[in-house]
């Protein structure tokens, strides 16, 4: 193992030895998923799974503690009209939050559940496993249309480095609904090591729509283990603007027939980030569909990664499965990396993958400005163009609002 | 309106335009006539600003201004229009969204207010009936599955609500039906008045049978060879290029 990653590991494990009889929860668990973590250690770029993203810088970081208290009431920022559940520091602030109805939300803090589908073999999720302090766990009962809500999490210090590993829980009984809007934003360097656990029940809709936004120096790890039921719909949307190097993986399972999940995103990356997005959806059953178009704007010397792996075991006849990864380089020095997988048993079946790279096309960008719009505000039109496609399918208007808000400040201030 | 003198342009190491002297009044309408490859496109591009080509001599000036030192959206501002040959496809731009962009954009730059969405629909509605447009392409992207005809009724659309002082329209009557080619030129002639010019590239007689031009220039090789009356592209269409270009040769 590099050296770095190797010492990076250690002082994990030894925060974990320091804080282990005060977390919370089974602890038989923690200690599972620390002798997982301390044979694997930090991803490197060895392993298959991390071929295009180092996390050589994070494990070069020395992060200490969150701080016990918030001391201030954090700025809030943009958001949705919706009830909003406020994370600091991963830590669940009530105060700071407005509970939803038909929405039961349990600290986990308080009832420290893990859930039964992350998988703690991944080193990420064995990282968060061992050392979370605390996360929402939702709950939406049978037949409950619960509307939207916000799940907000800020890194309001910047003082010194600090790692934070929320544990999340979705809930859907048969046939709820609920649209999450999960923000994350932050000052200076930290790391953000989420997972959460989304369970939809037979004929239920999760939608569930992330902007991550964070510090430019921040790092953000985000593993999402879901599970589709017959006719239920998994429909996720990231739009990844922040972070130094972030990583969002997505780990969809379709177990009854006509389900649905919808993995779609979009990475707008300037300076040296690095941003990766990875997907596997797995068709267990049959007559099941995935969608997946992922947009990459690349500007400067950033670079994007796309890993979307497809399973179609041997009983899931009928899968319908579509995956897309496009990006626009708008720097030479820029670089996308893309890495498409389709795993298929069943003989009846569905299945393409396409990958394309581009510039901003010259001629549309003349044709525009020939009839009078300024250089760049036809790029800005033709980069949102280049979004439109991944961007228009989200049903939620307030939230596809937002995240066009988001594109737009981030398109300003690149310059 | 327009002076061009001894304007020389080349793509990639490839002199097209060999010093081509040209004066649209204001007011009047030229045709540009000539065989394939004889420039004519290259002329509107390099007038337009399109970057592939290299101005390599002479000079332009429009309404008393250096046309060749400005981008192509201050060549916009100052009211020069290029309808393309080859209107491109915007897939993701509301066509409505564009030229309401566009028509502010050039506002601003003039010093004008810009239009609100209400006086901007209502300005559309009213052109693109004007020109046998159907609404829905206000609401759809950019020239995206429209047919060649909508693609060029687009354009002469653009126009119409940009209100240019000099348009270049490059072979806008391709590609049309009789119809068609009627509610193009009855576009254009809408706009025609003492303040207004035109130079129209065209391969055919028929678009200046709606579109009456005041000169006619016949381009070969990169220059011009002959200029007449509207005669003149009678006669080419009866007795084609070959005797107009040989003369010249």
């Amino acid at each position: 193992m590099n050296q770095s990653l190797h010492n990076g590991a250690d002082a994990y494990l030894s925060r974990y030895e320091g804080l282990r009889d005060r977390l919370p929860g089974d602890a038989a668990i923690r200690d599972a998923a620390a002798a997982a973590f301390k044979a694997g250690g930090l991803p490197s770029m060895r392993d298959e799974d991390w071929r295009y993203t180092s996390l050589r810088a994070l494990a070069e970081t020395d992060f200490g503690e969150p701080l016990s208290m918030v001391a201030t009431a954090p700025i809030l920022g943009d958001a949705i009209d919706a009830p909003r559940l406020v994370l600091v520091d991963g830590r669940y602030q009530p105060d700071l939050s407005t509970p939803p109805v038909g929405v039961t939300v349990t600290p986990f803090s308080e009832n420290p559940y893990f859930g039964r589908l992350p998988d703690t073999k991944r080193p990420m999720a064995a990282l968060n496993t061992m050392l979370t302090e605390d996360g929402v766990q939702l709950h939406v009962a049978a037949g409950v249309d619960a509307g939207a809500l916000v799940l907000l999490s800020l890194a309001p210090q910047g003082h010194r480095p600090i790692a934070f590993h929320p544990r999340h829980g979705i809930h859907l009984e048969a046939g709820a609904k609920l649209t999450v809007l999960e923000i994350a934003r932050g000052e200076g360097a930290y790391l953000h090591n989420a997972v959460t656990e989304a369970v939809v029940a037979p004929g239920a809709v999760l939608t569930h729509i992330r902007l991550q936004d964070e510090s430019r120096d921040a790092f953000h790890v985000n593993t999402t283990f879901a599970e589709v039921a017959e006719h239920g719909t998994y429909d996720a949307f990231v739009l990844t603007l922040g972070a130094q190097v972030a990583r969002t993986e997505i780990h969809a399972r379709l177990i009854g027939p006509h389900g649905m999940v919808h993995l779609n995103g979009a990475q707008l990356l300037g300076g040296q980030q690095h941003g990766d997005i990875t997907t596997v959806v797995a068709h267990d059953a049959p007559n099941c569909g995935s969608r997946q178009t992922i947009k990459n704007v690349l500007s400067d010397r950033s670079r994007g990664v796309f890993q979307g792996r497809i399973e179609v075991a041997r009983a899931a006849q009928k899968t319908d499965g579509y995956q897309m990864n496009q990006a626009l380089l708008l720097s030479p020095q820029a670089e996308i990396d893309c890495k498409p997988q389709l795993e298929i048993y069943a003989d009846d079946v569905k299945c393409s993958h396409g990958a394309t790279v581009g510039e901003l096309d010259a001629d549309q960008l003349f044709y525009l400005r020939s009839r009078g719009v300024p250089d760049a505000e036809a790029r800005a039109i033709l980069v949102r163009a280049f979004l439109a496609e991944a961007m228009d399918p989200i049903a939620h208007d307030d939230a596809r609002a937002l995240l066009e808000r988001a594109i737009e400040q981030w398109w300003e201030h690149r310059a | 309106m327009l002076s061009v003198n001894n304007l020389a342009a080349r793509i990639d190491e490839k002199e097209i335009l060999r010093g081509i002297s040209l004066d649209v009044p204001a007011g009047q309408v030229h045709a540009i006539m000539g065989p394939n490859g004889s420039g004519k496109s290259t002329l509107g591009y390099v007038l337009a600003g399109h970057e592939g080509y290299e101005v390599t001599g002479g000079s332009v000036t429009f309404g008393g201004a250096d046309l060749l030192a400005m981008e192509p959206e201050e060549r916009a501002a100052a009211g020069l229009f290029l309808a393309f040959q080859a209107p491109l496809e915007l897939p993701g731009v509301n066509n409505a969204n564009f030229l309401r962009t566009a028509l502010n954009a050039v506002r601003r730059a003039r010093g004008e207010a810009e239009l609100d969405a209400v006086g901007f629909l209502r300005l559309a509605r009213t052109e693109s009936k004007r020109l046998h447009m159907p609404d829905d392409m206000l609401k759809r992207n950019v020239n995206v599955g429209f047919s060649g005809g909508e693609k060029k009724r687009n354009e002469v659309l653009q126009m119409a609500i940009l209100r240019p002082k000099l348009a270049v329209l490059d072979e806008t009557d391709s590609g049309l039906d009789i119809d068609a080619l009627r509610i193009v030129a009855d576009g254009v002639n809408a706009l025609r008045s003492p303040e207004f010019s035109a130079l129209v590239i065209t391969h055919h007689q028929r678009l200046l049978d709606h579109l009456v031009p005041d000169r006619v220039h016949v381009l070969s090789r990169g220059r011009i060879v002959r200029s007449g009356g509207p005669e003149l592209a009678r006669e080419l269409e009866a007795n084609g290029y070959a005797g107009v270009v040989a003369d010249a040769a």
